[in-house]
């Protein structure tokens, strides 16, 4: 069994109007070398499930999105993300905006397979005025609580970046927050993870290895090895966010074009060495909040 | 002593007392004078909160401002994000956050300014405001107390909701405290509205009426308790010994 793929043996597995997930958290260990791939494909009209970060942001400056469902987009140490935002002020995507524990709870409704799951959350808020899609439930005990029944966000795919993987699909997150990406792999049809480190079986470390194997090999579908691939975002313990690309990056939201032809025509190991290098990357310290 | 005393440093302590009597709960200041103010109460009058590294960890004594030295830290537990969610579910939580606009019912918003299908001003999305202000207490620290954040009418985005929507919380919302540049107030007035419980130095009532979108009961004017010697001693030379508290109001 052999599961590797290169960038556009994954993207060409994509097509427009898919709605995608994308693991990471903000500027954290976002699968970005699939996102510039995806940028300079021929995709659009994608509906976006995300904990948004630059990925929001690029496929925004690139008009790849149709749709987004988001909680938030930041870039964690730069709070506002400057495309997301120039996308939504010109009035350029749709959106679903819900909190962040709703987002969790549609990715676990698809995951378990089931319709929905019940919450407070949402209630006494405008999340319910701006998605009149949203419906509730009236709870069948003595209680007879009203609440949100929040939809399964089923994904046609999921992109993920994870720090080492095996050919088989057997992946490993060894940064300390695996944040939601186990429930982005079960929502959807199909899971691509691009992965630091593609290493035999045996190098993902037996026992103590498998406890940073946050969910099983049968949810993937393809691996890709991209080494930094999650710059400009971090990926722990391996580097931190490139702050110096990112204000960078935040820049061209006022002249996308200059950016666009400096850095995102190139392909991979090009732009990873037109922001420093492998090496310059890898000693990137780790954000301390 | 007194007279040295910063508008952060006041701020601050009277912003630790929003974790008074919590017990055994998480503590999330979300932002500088929040997270200062959340170090505090755990180093003063509430030791028993639980507080993050500001990341995935829980540590036993509060991470201090500014770059440090983390092989220090005593990890004594996890919080991932995933945990904080479950967490918050529970209702054993008690954050201090900044919105964009607050209403006269207590609703929060940092999602969009102006009209939602084009905002004016795109700000960070709603994020776990809805959450957390249906699960869990809350306070609130505003730096720039005026008509457009206590905006006149409701807040444009509601993200976390307010006192006429309470009894959809199952008795978890509460607004406890809030703290801003010109005092101290809470939600306790007549109705749930927004009253003035103490003042700043050098502030007057005028200066939060008119600063103020929307009616509010002054319960006092009597001024907002100075930070002891022990208070400015764990903000000066503890929690934030590099002095970043003060780029809060230019200081």
């Amino acid at each position: 069994m052999n599961k590797v793929l290169s960038h556009k043996e994954v993207v060409d597995k994509l097509s427009s109007n898919m709605t995608i997930g994308i693991g990471g958290w903000g500027a954290r260990r976002k699968p970005m070398s699939l996102i510039r791939a995806i940028c300079q494909s021929d995709l659009k009209d994608l509906t976006v499930v995300s904990y948004g970060g630059p990925d929001v942001g690029l496929l925004c400056a690139y008009k790849k999105v149709k749709k987004l469902i988001f909680g938030f987009v930041s870039l964690d140490m730069i709070p506002l993300e400057a495309h997301f935002r120039k996308a939504r002020q010109n009035n350029e995507i749709e959106v679903m905006e819900l909190d962040e524990g709703m987002v969790q709870w549609g990715l676990r409704a698809a995951a378990m397979n089931l319709p929905f799951l019940p919450t407070r959350v949402g209630l006494g808020t405008d999340v319910l005025t701006h998605n009149p899609e949203l419906k509730f439930v009236k709870s069948p005990y003595s209680d007879k609580e009203k609440l949100v029944a929040m939809p399964a966000l089923n994904l046609d795919a999921a992109l993920l970046h994870v720090n080492k993987s095996d050919e088989k699909g057997n992946t490993q997150i060894i940064g300390p927050d695996p944040f939601f990406d186990e429930l982005f792999a079960r929502a959807a049809t199909k899971t691509f993870v691009s992965s630091e480190e593609v290493v035999s079986t045996q190098e993902l470390g037996g026992k103590d290895g498998a406890m940073f194997n946050r969910f099983e090999r049968s949810l993937v579908t393809g691996v890709i090895h991209s080494p930094c691939g999650a710059h400009p975002t971090s990926c722990a313990p391996n580097y931190g966010f490139d702050i110096q690309h990112l204000k960078e990056y935040s820049a061209a939201a006022k002249s996308f074009e200059d950016y666009r032809l400096q850095f995102l025509t190139k392909t991979n190991e090009e732009y990873i060495d037109s922001v420093g290098g492998p090496e310059f990357i890898n000693n990137i310290p780790l954000p301390q909040f | 002593m007194l007279d040295s005393t910063s508008l952060a440093e006041i701020c601050i302590s009277a912003a630790s007392k929003a974790w008074e009597g919590e017990g055994e709960i998480l503590a999330t200041g979300i932002g500088l004078i929040p997270r200062i103010a959340a170090g505090l109460a755990k180093l003063t009058h509430s030791q028993d909160l639980m507080m993050t590294d500001g990341e995935t960890y829980l540590i036993s004594e509060p991470a201090p401002m500014g770059k440090r030295d983390t092989s220090h830290d005593q990890v004594e537990g996890y919080m991932s994000y995933s945990r904080v969610f479950e967490n918050l579910w529970s209702g054993k939580r008690h954050a201090m956050v900044t919105p964009t606009q607050i209403d006269c019912f207590g609703q929060t918003n940092i999602s969009a300014i102006g009209d939602y299908n084009s905002p004016k001003v795109q700000l960070l999305g709603v994020r776990g405001f809805p959450g957390n202000f249906i699960n869990h207490k809350n306070s609130i620290f505003i730096p720039n107390h005026s008509v457009k954040t206590f905006v006149e009418e409701e807040v444009d985005m509601v993200s976390g909701m307010g006192f006429k929507n309470q009894e959809l919380s199952n008795g978890k919302f509460e607004i406890k405290l809030v703290v801003t540049n010109l005092g101290v107030f809470d939600f306790n007035g007549k109705d749930n509205s927004l009253q003035l419980l103490t003042l700043h130095p050098g502030v007057s009532v005028d200066d939060v009426i008119k600063n103020t979108g929307f009616d509010l009961t002054i319960k006092s004017e009597g001024l907002t308790p100075m930070p002891s010697s022990e208070d400015l001693h764990l903000i000066r030379d503890i929690l934030d010994p590099q002095g970043i508290r003060n780029s809060i109001f230019g200081e």
